[in-house]
């Protein structure tokens, strides 16, 4: 996850333990943090939760990079945003965006599909260790 | 799903497209099903001015004439049509159909259950998410 904002991560986080989920979650604050992480290819998340607003490099900018990278772009992105401007939906869905939630919303009714949605779905795990 | 949009299903099996549109039904979903065979297909039925560009696609990856691979190829090269979240529904669980269809950005890759119940179980969850999540709006 990708989120600058302590307190929604945190919501995410507690959104998880409710359903039992034991996913693990890696927070991230800043896009370059969320990039470094990653470059080191043991690093590799099987979804990414993105939100659009953060200090300097912005979500749709990490998203670039993201998807111009060949073992990363594979990563579903899921967006998790306050932006309601349609134009970072559209950018978005341009570059390959797996799901666009915009906040406020009801964590547990997002977690839930979310969690029922990715479980059902397959994953690539070609360059995964585990 | 979330608006009343046309979802294009992409299978050219006939049980498996009855098996979705009854769980649809008794899901009740409302969107209209739009059904096509293979990827050529697909193909026509996107670039007809007259049919709305479905909400979502849910694919088959084997077809005769082109393949769910090969359709993808063409929609994430298509400015417009690359936006369409696409949701493989395969009976694959091969290694190399997965990486490939995640390297072509799929938004979902769900294997077809055997099991009716399983099926609607899948459907369900595809339409809360994309109920759920917005979609790209023209």
């Amino acid at each position: 996850m990708i989120e600058d904002e302590r307190i929604n991560a945190l919501a995410f986080k507690k959104g998880l333990a409710n359903i039992k989920a034991t996913n693990e979650l890696i927070i991230q604050e800043t896009a370059e943090n969320g990039l470094q992480y990653l470059r080191n290819e043991n690093n590799r998340p099987d979804i990414i939760m993105l939100d659009l607003n953060l200090p300097k490099m912005n979500g749709i900018d990490f998203l670039k990079v993201i998807k111009s990278d060949s073992s990363l772009k594979r990563i579903p992105v899921i967006v998790l945003t306050t932006s309601v401007n349609p134009q970072d939906k559209i950018d978005c869905f341009d570059l390959q965006v797996a799901g666009y939630f915009i906040k406020p919303i009801d964590y547990f009714e997002l977690i839930k599909s979310l969690y029922n949605y990715w479980t059902k779905s397959e994953f690539t795990t070609s360059d995964k260790k585990n | 799903m979330k608006n009343n949009k046309t979802i294009l299903l992409v299978e050219d099996d006939k049980v498996d497209a009855m098996t979705v549109k009854r769980a649809m039904s008794d899901l009740k979903i409302t969107n209209p099903l739009a059904h096509v065979y293979n990827g050529l297909d697909a193909l026509e039925y996107l670039k007809n001015k007259k049919n709305e560009i479905p909400c979502i696609i849910l694919l088959d990856l084997n077809m005769p004439k082109m393949n769910g691979l090969e359709l993808l190829k063409v929609l994430k090269k298509d400015s417009d049509l690359k936006k369409i979240p696409v949701v493989v529904l395969t009976t694959s669980n091969a290694e190399r159909d997965k990486t490939e269809s995640f390297d072509l950005s799929v938004a979902g890759y769900m294997l077809k259950p055997v099991d009716y119940k399983k099926f609607v179980d899948v459907i369900r969850d595809i339409d809360l998410y994309w109920t759920i999540s917005e979609l790209p709006d023209k």
